[in-house]
């Protein structure tokens, strides 16, 4: 399988539009579903239609934050298939470790050129497979 | 790459090897490349304590002794390897090899190009990503 579609779980509006008008510059045709709050992450992935390429991650989000859905994806059976790559402003050194160790396919610390970013995440995925992921109807 | 420690090569195919080595030449990759020929060899490495940790993982699938899905489980399972980034570069468009790599949480999936041109372009992508990305310690 191919690059097709991203959640994107940002709880600031502004970031999360930014991202989409970002990756409508480089390409238009990848379905963008962006979410506000882990749970609603969560909530969204409990559909067998709705598995995306690929996940992009904000840490500081609010109730559950994205290290807690990290390790909550990583230890499901179907979802740990899905890569995640974070996006943050954090600069602590033990949220890195802790997102590396948990198995992210990513880790990009805000500010950076955000176009530059999206431009290779775009890049680089669009050269990747992705696993067929199937999961059971519920 | 944004650190200055190896990229470690787990690639049994000497003219494959040649070719990715030409192209981070040829892109001015300054890290230094440690290449071995299977998965065997690259726990050697990994467990060695002498030698510096590698800052990503490039691993090649059909490998003799020990493949590369096999080289995943014993990393993903340890402690100290299990944070490095393994970006898979292979011939193989097998579904099984790309879930299996997937489900050990691999960093990207990259079928290798036929043309050297293509290839120098995979390489080139994998080097900006792994630029802008933070890198493990």
């Amino acid at each position: 399988m191919k690059l097709d579609s991203i959640l994107l779980v940002e709880d600031d509006r502004i970031n999360a539009l930014a991202f989409k008008k970002g990756l409508g510059r480089v390409n238009n045709a990848i379905e963008l579903i962006a979410v506000e709050t882990a749970e609603n992450a969560l909530h969204h992935l409990r559909n067998a239609d709705n598995m995306p390429s690929l996940i992009v991650l904000d840490l500081n989000l609010p109730k559950m934050n994205g290290i807690e859905f990290l390790a909550l994806i990583k230890n499901d059976a179907i979802l740990k298939g899905i890569p995640v790559v974070v996006l943050t402003t954090s600069r602590n050194p033990q949220d890195k470790i802790n997102c590396f160790n948990l198995q992210v396919a990513g880790y990009f610390v805000k500010p950076i050129d955000y176009f530059e970013l999206i431009e290779s995440i775009f890049n680089y995925w669009k050269k990747s497979e992705f696993a067929h992921l199937i999961k059971e109807k519920q | 790459m944004k650190s200055t420690r190896p990229i470690l090569l787990v690639e049994d195919d000497r003219i494959d090897a040649m070719t990715i080595v030409r192209a981070m030449k040829e892109l001015n990759v300054t890290n230094s490349i440690v290449h071995v020929y299977n998965g065997l060899e690259a726990l050697e490495y990994l467990k060695n304590l002498n030698k510096e940790k590698p800052c990503i993982i490039l691993l090649d699938l059909n490998m003799p002794k020990m493949n590369g899905i096999e080289l995943l489980k014993v990393l993903k399972n340890d402690m100290s390897l299990k944070k490095l980034p393994v970006v898979v570069l292979t011939t193989s468009n097998a579904e099984k090899d790309k879930t299996e790599s997937f489900n050990l949480s691999v960093a990207g999936y990259m079928l290798k190009p036929v043309d050297y041109k293509q290839f120098v372009d995979v390489i080139k992508d994998i080097n900006l990503y792994w630029t802008i990305s933070e890198i493990p310690d």
